[in-house]
């Protein structure tokens, strides 16, 4: 009975023959994940910047006391929590409708769907120059174009980055991650028993009501899959602040400020103390997610 | 199964390709004839990539491989490798902020031996602030300048002249924002200034510094007490805000250097306040506004001239084992000859300039730039970043602070100003906010 | 009934196209000139020309883009291989002859994705340079590998699972050992979830830019740290920026494209089916 759990009292030998396949995944993942913050750990009670090398030493908390009463960190927190939610909860919408729209029979349907995966397939460091250059710029972009073209040579010329900074990073995300949530999310309603739903409508529901009772429960467990997927990419999201406002006006993310604590900075000590209070802020937040979103994950896993 | 095993033949095929691919190369570290440089990618530097092979690695046989990135990129990369002394760059594009510094630091390799040895290139001949911002403190040289600048103030003739407006030769910034109000709106779409908003040190905080040593602020007193919420400060901040939000460019809040020029050349800004070198590229061939360009001296308040002190200057770092054909290059590179060799290739004013008086002495070179030729070679000849400002300070630099903590303390100032800016917050709450950033910095040089 | 679903036809298109746009505007801008690109209104219908390929191929600057396509080809083909040769053993032990605490060692491999990258920026940066791996293709391979490696776990767990039981009772029963068993068993299943692996590792070791800015230099930088270069703080640059972004999207947006269903399925962890 090969598919089983092992069974009680089951030899050594054959114990490891099980593990045996999986030690190489293992012990490389801890190897190449686990021991730089191992490291990290260590500089993080160094005092150590870059700049000033004769000045090594000993630093014990002031690392973390620098850390916890730094402004700019603590509103990177809050940044990188309003910029993950604003664009799951957004891209997780715009999907579900655009998937709503997909499932249904109409003309052209591959290819539009082909159309709309497209966002997803520019590399993203490309996506963020491509927003911020060729779309966002108040001098040649895209969308002032556009607004000369409707309303003339007096339309409005808003400077997007500058006036709406945080809202110009979510768009540029949102564009790249709906096609990705709509794709989750059709697949979804794909596999929504068809009968049932045919039922319903020769019962006299409404096309509303069998979305409410009947697709939307279905969805939840893909809703949730988004979510949970789009949340892990886009809190480490650097390439898009990195590009579109190099962090500043407000948009600095904690990848962002850990990385300019690094490189602008050069303050090894403060910048790994930062890295160790959001690793351990991301084991709280990851676990209390797995536990309580990803169900699908869960049934998968029994 | 044989469409499996043909699939493992394939990726250990694939494998065993990559890891080839990883050793070799073109970089390598063991060839004393082949060296490599990072470089930030300006036009000049994307110029000398271009004359390398043909005029430099033919004659000497030093092969040069060249990285070049934007300067923010390029910038935490070149800290990155020389902090770590990782050797993986032999040459480095520095400006006169870091050399200093980085020399103190035993990073750089100095240069007095290799320029005793080399007397074809005639380091006298070489700006006296610009090698003297090269030199640290022990006195020894540490760079060689690629192309140097100052700020000045760049203005459409025809568009004043059209309004019935003069500048003085060297005006004061009461003058130039009276003119900005004049000229602002003068052809359809066209602002009266355009003044760096875009966050970084290099950035905005460049001409505001220079704006705020002249209106007799400083970010730092002799003895480290910050002074970013002085009245100075301040009352030089408001000014350079409101000026840019009332007659400034559309989108400062994100314009730099390049947005500015872009501005400049395509009519959509009367008068920009920036870098000296900016004036070969608004004069170029295919330029727009070729021609129609005058030149004032950097706009003043209190003090007798204002204009930075700049240079990108090629270093070599210390851990690199290829000394003396970085040498070979830089000797090059910064040389006189390196001049004529553009000129003749790209036109004499894209030439790299602004830092050797022969230059200044050059027919083919004054004939294509007269214009602005004299006017830069004044102003960086009045820079002096040991005494920019009215009152003595604790370390070089004008329109930075000579100390490794201005790099994050200007970029983290600039973003709360270039807020101020788009209309997000006010400068004195900008400056308050600076202010304590300031003085954890003071508070580290004053114990000690 | 039909004919009242008509104007949801309308509005998917309409969707398509607004999502579609910046990608037609980046290529439609790669193949106009320099000055036609940076003008307002836009110059939709300016006269097309190859200057920005030109440029991206080193016109001006003589700097050939091949040696970083070469890189990233390597890095992504290297660590994807090495990938699947680490997760399909795993795999196996989490799904048909599972180890004990199968789901613990699952959520595991899904925490590592979970950790911020940034935190292990500098030990990593500090074991390439004093190991001699900065600026090393093979170094970016072992990071893009344990970068890969849970999501490839979870995904190819979840194809193995689908193997039915019966089947492989049956093969026990008639005595296969464990090559037959996996050839004639477990391949079929495993092969379409390896291409759908292969894919996502694939198209996210492409896509990585932070670990390739930081540690590689001039040997070993790759397409999307090149294409980075590309923003002049001088000059015009739009043009070339995407003739070189379109470039450097090309092969994701072709295995993209090709591949949908499978993009999908890797994206899921293997959970959308």
């Amino acid at each position: 009975m090969p598919t089983q759990a092992p069974p009680k009292g089951i030899g050594a030998a054959a114990r490891w023959a099980r593990r045996a396949p999986l030690l190489p995944a293992l012990i490389f993942t801890i190897a190449v994940t686990q021991l730089p913050f191992v490291a990290t750990l260590i500089i993080s009670f160094l005092q150590w910047n870059s700049l000033a090398p004769e000045n090594r030493g000993f630093a014990g908390l002031d690392n973390y006391i620098a850390v916890i009463t730094d402004p700019n960190l603590r509103s990177s927190v809050l940044t990188t929590v309003l910029l993950t939610a604003s664009v799951v909860l957004i891209s997780l919408l715009l999907g579900l409708g655009i998937a709503l729209l997909l499932d249904r029979k109409f003309r052209g349907r591959g290819l539009v769907r082909t159309m709309m995966i497209a966002p997803f397939l520019v590399v993203p460091v490309a996506a963020a120059l491509l927003w911020k250059h060729a779309l966002y710029n108040p001098e040649y972009g895209l969308f002032n174009g556009v607004l000369k073209w409707i309303f003339g040579e007096s339309a409005a010329q808003p400077d997007w980055i500058s006036t709406m900074p945080l809202t110009a990073v979510i768009a540029a995300l949102v564009w790249q991650w709906t096609p990705f949530m709509m794709l989750i999310l059709l697949a979804g309603l794909q596999s929504r028993p068809q009968d049932a739903v045919e039922a319903a409508f020769i019962d006299g529901a409404t096309g509303f009501q069998v979305f409410r009772y009947l697709t939307l429960p279905h969805l939840r467990q893909y809703l949730e899959l988004g979510g949970l997927l789009g949340s892990i990419y886009i809190v480490q999201n650097f390439d898009a602040v990195f590009t579109i406002t190099s962090g500043g006006l407000g948009t600095a993310n904690l990848p962002y400020t850990i990385y300019q604590t690094f490189y602008q900075a050069h303050d090894y000590g403060q910048a790994s103390a930062a890295g160790v209070v959001v690793v351990i802020g991301s084991i709280l937040i990851a676990s209390f997610a797995l536990r309580a979103v990803s169900s699908l994950l869960r049934d998968e896993v029994k | 199964m044989t469409s499996f095993t043909r699939l493992s033949a394939t990726l250990a095929v694939l494998l065993g390709a990559t890891a080839c691919a990883g050793a070799g190369g073109i970089g390598d570290p063991d060839d004393p004839e082949s060296i490599n440089v990072l470089m930030v990618n300006n036009p000049q530097m994307l110029d000398i990539q271009k004359l390398t092979a043909e005029h430099f690695t033919r004659r000497t046989g030093v092969k040069v491989n060249y990285t070049v990135l934007p300067e923010n990129d390029v910038r935490d990369k070149i800290s990155q490798d020389f902090t770590s002394q990782a050797g993986q760059y032999d040459v480095a594009t520095l400006s006169n902020y870091e050399v200093p510094i980085y020399a103190k630091n035993g990073w750089l390799e100095p240069l007095d031996g290799y320029l005793a040895a080399d007397p074809g290139f005639d380091q006298q001949d070489v700006l006296e602030p610009i090698w003297q911002s090269l030199t640290a403190a022990d006195g020894k040289v540490y760079a060689q300048p690629f192309y140097g600048e100052s700020s000045f103030l760049m203005y459409r003739k025809d568009i004043f002249a059209a309004k019935g407006i003069t500048l003085p030769e060297r005006p004061t910034w009461r003058q130039v924002a009276e003119a900005a109000a004049k000229v602002d709106g003068a052809q359809p779409g066209m602002k009266g200034i355009c003044l760096r908003g875009q966050p970084g040190w290099g950035q905005l905080m460049a001409p505001l510094t220079t704006v705020v040593n002249t209106f007799g602020g400083t970010w730092f007193t002799k003895d480290w007490q910050a002074k970013v919420d002085a009245p100075e400060f301040v009352e030089a901040t408001r000014f350079y805000v409101d000026l840019v939000r009332e007659h400034g460019e559309a989108g400062a809040p994100q314009a730099g250097f390049s947005e500015c020029l872009n501005n400049m050349t395509q009519g959509k800004v009367a008068m920009w306040y920036d870098a000296t070198s900016a004036a070969g590229l608004l004069e170029a061939a295919d330029s727009p506004v070729r021609g129609k360009l005058g030149f004032a001296q950097a706009p003043v308040v209190k003090t007798r001239s204002s204009g930075w002190l700049y240079t990108w200057a090629f270093a070599v770092q210390k851990a690199s084992k290829k000394h003396q054909a970085a040498w070979k290059f830089l000797s090059w590179a910064a040389g006189k000859d390196y001049e004529r060799v553009v000129g003749e290739a790209k036109g004499w004013s894209s030439i790299p300039d602004g830092k050797r008086a022969s230059t200044y002495a050059r027919p083919e070179y004054l004939k294509e730039t007269g214009s602005f030729a004299e006017q830069t070679r004044i102003a960086i000849s009045s820079a002096n970043p040991r005494d920019p400002g009215v009152q003595p300070r604790p370390a070089n630099g004008i329109q930075f602070v000579g100390i490794p903590e201005f790099t994050n303390l200007g970029t983290q100032v600039s973003q709360e100003v270039s807020a101020a800016i788009a209309g997000r917050g006010s400068v004195e709450d900008a400056l308050r906010a600076a202010q304590r950033l300031a003085d954890k910095v003071a508070a580290k040089y004053r114990k000690g | 009934m039909r004919r009242a679903w008509k104007p949801w036809g309308a509005l998917a298109w309409l969707s398509g196209i607004l999502f579609v746009l910046p990608v037609l505007w980046m290529v439609l801008t790669s193949f106009h000139t320099e000055s036609d690109a940076a003008t307002n209104p836009p110059s939709l219908f300016a006269g097309l020309s190859l200057q920005g390929y030109e440029e991206f191929f080193g016109a001006s600057t003589g700097q050939s883009p091949w040696p970083p396509l070469i890189n990233s080809v390597s890095a992504s083909v290297g660590s994807t291989v090495l990938v699947l040769l680490l997760a399909i053993p795993a795999a196996y032990a989490l799904s048909i002859r599972p180890v004990k605490k199968t789901s613990d060692v699952l959520f595991f491999f899904l925490t590592t994705k979970m950790l911020p990258v940034v935190a292990g920026l500098l030990p990593i940066y500090l074991i390439a340079q004093y190991s001699g791996l900065l600026d090393n293709i093979s170094f970016l391979v072992v990071l893009y590998t344990s970068m890969n490696l849970p999501i490839a776990v979870w995904l190819m767990r979840s194809f193995l699972a689908e193997i039915p039981k019966e089947m492989l009772e049956a093969a026990a029963l008639d005595g296969a050992g464990l090559v037959t068993t996996l050839r004639r068993v477990v391949a079929p299943v495993a092969v379409p979830g390896i291409a759908a692996t292969a894919l996502i590792c694939f198209i996210f070791s492409w896509n990585e830019l932070l670990f390739a800015r930081v540690l590689t230099g001039v040997v070993a930088g790759t397409a999307p740290v090149f294409l980075t270069g590309f923003v002049t703080s001088q000059g015009l640059f739009l043009a070339k920026m995407c003739a070189a972004a379109t470039i450097v999207s090309l092969p994701v947006l072709v295995a993209g494209f090709a591949a949908q269903d499978k993009l999908v399925q890797g994206l899921s962890l293997g959970a959308v089916k």
